[in-house]
């Protein structure tokens, strides 16, 4: 069996409407990325190194619709306020499904100096621009980006011009919403110039349940000489969605970077981060936490290149998987000769909630210069039961203690984000998340912009 | 209040209440002393339901309930306290937001609306004042980074909150020096009233001088092996738990 062949009939079929669907840049991609699927390795078997519990092909198999014609499918107005955070105003952008789209004056309350919009409008508007970074941080040679390059067709564009400081957080929510099992191709481009400062906080959200649909996105962030970006990605999709994500960020000397990757619900989720330096003394910090119970599963992998001296990686992920969930974090930090001053710290801690539940960890490090500080950890277990007794015999039910114990345990994933009120709402959401509360976004209608 | 008949009780299949008789009523001190590995933590523990612990026999009435069968948080509800010889940390979870769900718990137990925000932080402004503890020390994690000292006065601090009516103190004078002594065994005296009774587990006379004891009690081989007055604490100062052990049963 190979998945990847109907994809790639599909677009050899279809390729005239996947190109007047989009730009010339875009485009430019497609032939390289095509001959990486039909003669490059193909997608890696489960339990292959790095894929020991995602099988790419089981998920890529289904015969998912895929809009290339751009029609414009009705997606329900009224979701984006469900993803409103008290007391935070941003700028609010959309994928519907995969097509574009913005709120009203979204773009005119953004200073001058940057630019939110359409990829391919971007592209045609900017082609120089576009060029020079869409398709040039993320690696063809990865599956899942040359399948995303091959079909994808519009995205969104962040671009902070240099010196720029945006304090107001560029929202964009990613709604999934259809009839029929559906493939969302989505693709993401930031680019910090110079001493720039942007947040972004991006939502995935699927409003149908019963519908199978397969979210496919590669980001490329590229931060300058001195840039501060920070990306908050929140999953509250459903059980029957996949969402396979590719980030791949490059830092200039002295940026900083945060990327924090949080799961609240979902259904198969891989994401990938792949990090790396290009001038000295910048910083990353790379966190994420997902919360798993049912038959979910999410699946971190994590490469971080350092080739460059004095720059310094922190990196936590967090995990609690109940019932017959599954989770796997497999992460490698790689020190080159030559990094040295390098300070590289990686962390994942797990609970396990069930017998039926299970955590794969592989925290890695290579280091092949001498002057480094760097650590790596990992440990899985259960609540500790000293803890539980002690917080019983002030009169919390062991239910009660568990449920703060586990709250507690998210707690500096969710503290490392720096937008303040984006904390608060996500202490509340990791809270009713484990308090067993309906789905926070995409079954209830308004619970998300009350301020409780 | 709490009547103790024949207790036996252990952790990993050993044996370590051999039989304890105890009673105590409303209004009462009293002092368990006794050697190391004598059972004080152990009665502790069992007393107040820690399900590591096994009860092989006995029974345990409080309140003319059978406390043994009741979970930890009910004891807590009726009136049981334990104040921790080590009081566990719990980073993450707020001494306010811990505070808030033991009492609307507790509250929920007896059928009461949780409590308005404006009345609970009122209360714990009230019994913060207790043991001295300040603001700080109530925004931070349960007795997390918390000195030796700040952790038994916390102990002291949650037990006004809950205003048990019988509090067992297990060893809160380790780790303490003289002056966070004073202020813990200070905080214990101000709670006390003639409608709730404490059991003062410890090692040492040296608590006794601050908390007076009705009724002293030697632990020891998981027996209570001598029971009088303050004066029997003293006496055992002076002689050193030898004497016990030479007067062995």
């Amino acid at each position: 069996m190979n998945s990847l062949t109907q994809y790639i009939d599909l677009y050899k079929a279809q390729q005239q409407l996947v190109e007047n669907g989009s730009c010339e840049v875009m485009n430019s991609h497609r032939a390289e990325a095509l001959q990486m699927l039909e003669s490059g390795p193909g997608l890696p078997p489960k339990g292959a190194e790095n894929y020991e519990t995602i099988d790419l092909e089981k998920l890529l198999a289904p015969d998912f619709g895929i809009n290339l014609a751009r029609v414009d499918i009705d997606v329900n107005a009224s979701a984006p306020f469900r993803c409103g955070v008290p007391n935070m105003t941003s700028a609010l952008f959309f994928f519907r499904n995969d097509l574009y789209a913005e709120a009203m004056n979204a773009r005119a309350s953004l200073p001058e100096g940057i630019y939110v919009g359409s990829l391919s409008r971007f592209c045609e508007e900017y082609p120089i621009a576009a060029a020079k970074y869409y398709g040039r941080i993320a690696d063809i040679r990865n599956p899942l980006v040359a399948l995303n390059t091959l079909l994808v067709q519009d995205g969104i564009v962040v671009w902070v011009k240099e010196g720029v400081k945006v304090e107001k957080p560029i929202q964009i929510v990613g709604i999934l919403e259809n009839g029929m099992p559906l493939m969302a191709l989505r693709r993401l481009l930031v680019i910090a110039e110079k001493d720039s400062e942007i947040k972004l906080l991006v939502c995935d959200h699927t409003q149908t349940d019963s519908v199978e649909f397969l979210n496919l996105v590669t980001t490329e962030v590229s931060a300058d000489d001195n840039a501060s970006v920070e990306i908050i990605e929140m999953e509250e999709s459903s059980e029957k969605t996949v969402r396979l994500s590719s980030a791949y960020v490059r830092q200039g000397h002295s940026s900083h970077v945060s990327v924090v990757g949080i799961t609240l619900y979902n259904g198969v989720t891989r994401n990938e981060y792949y990090c790396g330096f290009k001038g000295e003394n910048a910083r990353l910090h790379l966190a994420g936490m997902a919360i798993e119970d049912k038959q979910r599963q999410v699946d971190t992998y994590s490469v971080v290149e350092h080739t460059m001296p004095g720059c310094y990686t922190e990196e936590l992920f967090k995990y609690v998987a109940d019932d017959n969930a599954v989770a796997n974090f497999s992460g490698l930090i790689r020190v080159m000769k030559g990094a040295s001053k390098t300070e590289a710290y990686q962390n994942n801690r797990n609970i396990i909630g069930s017998d039926g539940a299970r955590v794969y960890s592989k925290p890695t490090l290579e280091i092949y210069d001498d002057d480094v500080k760097c650590s790596h950890g990992s440990a899985t277990g259960q609540l500790d039961e000293k803890q539980i007794f002690y917080m019983r015999t002030r009169g919390l039910s062991e239910q009660e203690a568990r449920f703060l114990l586990k709250q507690a345990f998210m707690a500096d994933v969710i503290d490392s984000i720096s937008l303040h009120d984006f904390k608060l709402r996500l202490h509340t959401l990791v809270e009713r998340r484990f308090a067993g509360d309906k789905r926070n976004c995409s079954s209830c209608h308004n619970s998300c912009i009350t301020n409780d | 209040m709490l009547k103790i008949r024949d207790l036996k009780a252990g952790i990993d299949g050993k044996e370590i209440l051999k039989g304890i008789n105890l009673e105590v009523n409303a209004g009462e001190v009293h002092a368990i002393m006794g050697p190391n590995g004598s059972g004080k933590s152990t009665l502790s523990m069992v007393l107040a339901g820690n399900p590591a612990y096994e009860v092989k026999g006995g029974s345990v009435e409080f309140l003319g309930k059978e406390l043994l069968d009741l979970p930890p948080e009910i004891r807590s509800h009726e009136g049981i306290f334990l104040g921790f010889q080590y009081p566990v940390e719990i980073p993450g979870v707020s001494m306010v937001n811990f505070m808030r769900a033991a009492i609307n718990a507790k509250r929920k137990y007896f059928g009461q609306p949780p409590m308005s925000a404006s009345d609970f932080l009122k209360m714990m402004r009230e019994k913060r004042s207790v043991v001295e503890l300040d603001n700080t020390l109530a925004s931070r994690s349960v007795n997390e980074g918390f000195s030796g000292g700040e952790k038994k006065r916390n102990e002291i601090f949650q037990m006004a909150v809950l205003e048990p009516k019988l509090a067992i103190l297990d060893e809160t004078d380790s780790g303490l020096d003289i002056d966070a002594l004073r202020i813990v065994a200070n905080g214990v005296n101000k709670l006390k009233s003639s409608n709730n009774a404490t059991i003062v587990i410890t090692h040492y006379q040296r608590l006794l001088d601050y908390i007076k004891p009705d009724f002293v009690h030697i632990l020891y081989k998981g027996r209570i092996v001598m029971t009088g007055g303050p004066e029997l604490a003293l006496e055992l100062e002076e002689k050193g738990y030898d004497w016990i052990k030479g007067e062995d049963v």
